[in-house]
């Protein structure tokens, strides 16, 4: 199907739903769509989920959009499955626990693998976001995928970051690792009928006492996700964090911050496809690999050399 | 320019809850390089093209063992042509007669993948047809 801006405008699903791939697999005109719809991004509420894997967090999001319809906003997601680094396949499995949500048209889903990513996103996840926002969604979830500990990208694409704990995982050490600890401007202990939620309760409650104390303090909300309870008080955890944001001039300041990072990412990107497509056309970088292997040069040498040769 | 991925949403329409082929089949997309959307059991026809649309996907494969492939299977086509999504490859796995294949071809679904198939033959076709 031919991809139109018009429809995109004119709130075509279709239209965002081709805007995405195309913005995904950078098809030729990827460009000019994100340099269209970027002077109408910034509108939107942007709430990122992170959590272990298993955690909740789709079932937690699909409770979480059902309240937002319900107080009459229209809702994106992004989730984001893990891409397997041998087959470059995915499973994308995240829609199973929102299946309700599919015939809403209010509401509009997106799976991602990550293709490579390490954060916990996809590269693309941020122009997916900017896309949705563009088409007129009011909140987006960003869902990430299951991580362990240093998956923090989220917080680079998210207003706020909704961290999603389970009873049982680990003692008091674990939650002052550095991490995804330090990233949640809101906590839920899901599962927390489970024992062990109190002891997990206590422990994130020291963890935030021994940093300094800050002007915003998380709160620790409880939920049973897939029984809808203590949706509620995550939602109002929520937009509390929210209206901080906007009072303490804070939202500004991540966003500015948002825009810093993204273009430099992009000069880094741009700069080291520019300097790889050079040296492996030309057969170069065999070249240097052959002799590097050998011993009769080192790779810092080398480097020296190519880059020095690209920005004389 | 990166390759461009092929995204195919696995989907079990109708009440049969058997969904072991389904996930071989995921599984195998997946190893193949493919995206696979899995949206789990008992999708209605309209779950399932609602789904296609959003994730823009260039595959949908259907599993049925329920009987009701005759009925369920064209729907979807239908389905997704009324969302103007004809470029949409549709084909169909599970418990299916013989003799239901050419009506289901006609209607089209563009192949029917019976119990036995190797998997190989499935990416072959999808790789061969996107």
């Amino acid at each position: 199907m031919e991809f139109s801006m018009k429809d995109f405008w004119n709130g075509s699903r279709r239209a965002l739903a081709r805007a995405i791939t195309i913005v995904e697999n950078e098809q030729d005109g990827y460009e000019e769509i994100m340099k269209e719809i970027y002077h109408h991004t910034g509108r939107a509420q942007v709430i990122g989920v992170t959590g272990a894997p298993g955690a909740g967090k789709s079932t937690l999001s699909d409770n979480l959009v059902k309240f937002y319809r319900k107080m009459g906003k229209t809702v994106g997601v992004c989730a984001i499955d893990p891409t397997s680094p041998f087959s470059g396949g995915a499973i994308l499995g995240d829609r199973i626990r929102m299946n309700d949500l599919t015939l809403d048209q209010g509401v509009y889903i997106r799976s991602m693998g990550t293709r490579g990513s390490l954060g916990g996103l996809s590269r693309k996840t941020a122009d997916a976001v900017k896309l949705m926002d563009a088409w007129g969604l009011d909140v987006i979830f960003i869902e990430t995928v299951g991580v362990g500990q240093s998956e923090v990208d989220i917080v680079k694409n998210a207003d706020t970051t909704l961290v999603v704990l389970v009873p049982g995982l680990g003692d008091d050490i674990q939650a002052i690792k550095a991490g995804i600890l330090e990233i949640g401007d809101v906590f839920t202990i899901n599962k927390c009928d489970r024992d062990g939620a109190d002891r997990l309760n206590v422990e994130i409650e020291m963890m935030l006492d021994l940093g300094e104390a800050q002007d915003w303090r998380p709160p620790i909300e409880r939920t049973i996700a897939n029984e809808g309870k203590g949706i509620e008080d995550v939602v109002n955890g929520l937009n509390e964090h929210r209206k901080y944001l906007e009072e303490s001039g804070l939202l500004e300041e991540r966003r500015r911050e948002r825009v810093r990072t993204e273009m430099a990412e992009m000069i880094h990107d741009r700069i080291s496809r520019h300097v790889m497509q050079e040296i492996t056309e030309t057969g170069k970088f065999a070249d240097y690999v052959e002799r590097v292997y050998e011993r009769q040069t080192d790779p810092y040498t080398v480097v020296d050399s190519i880059v020095g040769n690209i920005f004389k | 320019m990166a390759d461009k991925k092929i995204r195919v949403l696995v989907a079990k329409p109708g009440l049969d809850g058997h969904d072991r082929g389904a996930k071989v089949v995921a599984r195998a997309l997946r190893d193949a390089g493919m995206e696979v959307i899995y949206t789990g059991l008992r999708q209605t026809v309209d779950q399932i093209v609602e789904a296609a649309d959003s994730e823009d996907v260039d595959v949908v494969a259907l599993s049925l063992l329920s009987g009701a492939h005759n009925t369920l299977f064209p729907e979807v086509v239908e389905g997704l042509k009324k969302k103007g999504m004809n470029d949409v490859l549709v084909i169909g796995g599970g418990v299916i007669p013989a003799a239901d294949i050419p009506g289901l071809e006609a209607a089209g679904v563009k192949a029917i993948f019976t119990p036995g198939t190797p998997t190989k033959d499935i990416i072959d076709f999808i790789k061969a047809n996107v």
